[in-house]
């Protein structure tokens, strides 16, 4: 089907095994691990949908914590009405609506103007959401009940990071993955072979809000009692930009490879020095940029060719 | 007219940090996004000046403007000129800079949280009535205003009437020309950086002596003076002053009559009709 190469066969058969073993992980532990990995599988999944997009346009999107919060809002306000799975799809297009709406105002025009205005999107949206709230009822918060367990939490997060690679190794090999990666090289090319930039961006810019917004939503039930600081938390946004970076964005797996690590991390600093972790987070992002411009994949692309190119000329040398 | 007065008030030191970020993008060419954290860093240095050596603010920004232009001209020296340098084209740099302005942003706002802690600050400085139309204003709030007044009326002539500001001009409009008639521009782009930051921190000192402040809120500033910025045109000096004009009435409008806690959202909603009719600023001209 669709003529795919034996390398593409090999990938897809591996992630699903790889998903295949992750998903047993809660039948032998769930404590620390399960709740420690219910974070790596919600910012793989984060990732991934972040990179969708960021990754071929180069555009820094900072409003994960925007589309994060509006999933988990969803759920919040229609948990007592509508089944489950219904909200699901409600923060799916809520996601999506609302990245339509700040593509259409920002991606017509240069990138920085996005930059901008995902900059302060997950602080705006928390104030309409809070005012809101104190307008029209006296509470601040949202109750989440569900009988949701964390085991049920992680598996859904796995299915959704498995759906995320899916589709962006589809969108890869679509006229819209090919349309992109002219974008991304050239952009005044693309636009003279007749490609139409901008609708291209939005699309792509809704598909990544549709999945982060639907994160925010699996993981509402984990909040149990949620209000707009935790649910529109910037930092999310700042997070998924580091550790999507941190591995690369060229490779489908790339953020992966940033994700595991620096939760860990993460984990580890907010739990034995909070006070500290502006400055883990101001220190890694300087890191990025000075020390691994092109992510750990990238990294380790440059030094697979370096080796590749010296041990070329012994092989030169054989004959002389 | 209450709130036009109020919110001309605000606006000037809208706009001597909006001066700051525009010299920082328009001629150096980094969107600096820890701007709001210079700002931040400037309130708390007028605070400490004022409460433990009873140094009067305006008094203190002779202190804290010098300190603040070596400062963010060794940043530039050090941490950005590496990623001009390393930069193909512009778009690169551009992402280069966000990204290591994010982490001096993290940075700063972490040491400043470890220095000081997370709570509210302000101090009494002439806290006093003073009467413009039959009503009355806090004193502060005028001085201030006046005092950012002179500093940009000080800017405009640096600019527009001395070699060293046509230079920078110049840098701002085209760097590779600017270049080939015998300007320095990696020593003009690190003068401007310098000196904007010098403005965003004469801005914090001023806000300081009427607001109060913490050590997290530098990002909402950095978003009011991008805002500005690009409302005003980037680089341009009288659109970024009008620019903090209306932002400055309009949030004052939006906090007095709807509420004040969507003054974020009257921003945006600024933001969104400059990005729709004229996403070149105010005295732009259009792209071709």
């Amino acid at each position: 089907m669709m003529g795919l190469t034996s390398q593409e066969t090999k990938g897809l058969g591996l992630g699903a095994l790889l998903i295949a073993i992750a998903a047993l992980l809660p039948l032998f532990d769930d404590g620390f691990y399960l709740s420690i990995s219910v974070n790596i599988v919600l910012y793989a999944a984060l990732c991934t949908s972040w990179a969708l997009f960021s990754g071929p346009t180069h555009y820094v999107s900072l409003a994960t914590a925007a589309f994060y919060g509006l999933g988990t809002y969803s759920v919040g306000l229609g948990i007592e009405v509508l089944p489950y799975p219904l909200l699901l799809a409600i923060a799916a297009g809520v996601g999506a609506i609302m990245a339509g709406l700040v593509g259409a105002a920002t991606l017509r025009i240069s990138g920085v103007y996005f930059v901008i205005f995902t900059f302060g999107l997950a602080e705006l949206v928390r104030q309409l959401v809070t005012w809101t709230q104190t307008k029209f009822s006296t509470a601040m918060g949202l109750y989440v009940f569900t009988e949701m367990t964390e085991s049920h939490i992680y598996w859904m997060l796995l299915a959704l990071t498995g759906v995320v690679f899916l589709t962006s190794f589809l969108i890869a090999r679509s006229r819209l993955g090919f349309a992109m990666t002219v974008i991304g090289n050239d952009e005044t090319v693309a636009r003279h072979v007749g490609i139409d930039t901008a609708r291209s961006k939005i699309i792509l810019f809704m598909i990544s809000g549709a999945f982060i917004a639907i994160a925010g939503a699996i993981t509402a039930p984990r909040y149990i009692y949620i209000e707009p600081p935790s649910a529109f938390n910037p930092m999310i946004s700042f997070l998924v930009v580091i550790m999507a970076l941190l591995g690369g964005t060229k490779r489908l797996w790339g953020p992966l490879v940033g994700v595991i690590p620096f939760t860990i991390v993460m984990d580890f600093i907010s739990s034995n020095f909070p006070n500290h972790t502006m400055i883990v987070v101001g220190l890694a992002f300087l890191a990025i940029v000075y020390l691994i411009p092109h992510g750990v994949t990238g990294l380790l692309e440059d030094m697979q060719a370096r080796w590749k190119k010296r041990a070329a000329p012994v092989v030169e040398e054989k004959p002389a | 007219m209450n709130i036009i007065v109020t919110g001309i008030l605000l606006s000037g030191t809208y706009a001597l940090v909006a001066l700051g970020l525009t010299l920082q993008y328009g001629v150096a060419r980094i969107m600096n996004l820890s701007n709001g954290e210079t700002l931040v860093a400037a309130c708390f240095v007028a605070f400490w000046l004022y409460t433990g050596f009873a140094i009067n603010p305006l008094v203190g920004m002779l202190i804290i403007a010098p300190a603040a232009f070596a400062i963010n001209w060794g940043i530039y020296a050090f941490a950005l000129q590496p990623l001009v340098k390393r930069a193909k084209n512009r778009g690169q740099l551009e992402v280069d800079s966000i990204l290591a302005t994010f982490g001096l942003l993290f940075l700063m706002q972490g040491l400043m949280i470890l220095f000081f802690g997370g709570e509210y600050r302000s101090y009494t400085f002439l806290a006093e009535r003073f009467d413009i139309f039959g009503n009355a204003y806090g004193l502060n709030r005028v001085v201030a205003f006046v005092a950012a007044a002179i500093i940009a009326v000080g800017l405009w002539f640096f600019l527009y009437r001395t070699r060293r500001g046509t230079a920078l001009r110049a840098v701002a409009v085209d760097p590779t020309s600017a270049n080939l008639v015998a300007i320095d521009v990696a020593r003009t782009a690190a003068f401007a950086f310098a000196l904007g930051g010098a403005l965003t921190a004469c801005g914090g000192a001023l806000l300081s002596t009427f607001y109060t402040f913490n050590a997290s809120m530098g990002v909402v500033f950095t978003m009011k003076a991008l805002i500005i910025v690009i409302m005003g045109g980037v680089g341009d000096v009288r659109g970024a002053v009008l620019a903090a004009l209306i932002l400055g009435v309009s949030e004052t409008f939006v906090a007095s009559v709807i509420d004040p806690g969507l003054t974020l959202a009257a921003t945006y909603g600024l933001f969104i009709l400059v990005l729709l009719f004229r996403p070149q600023g105010i005295f732009g001209r259009a792209q071709t």
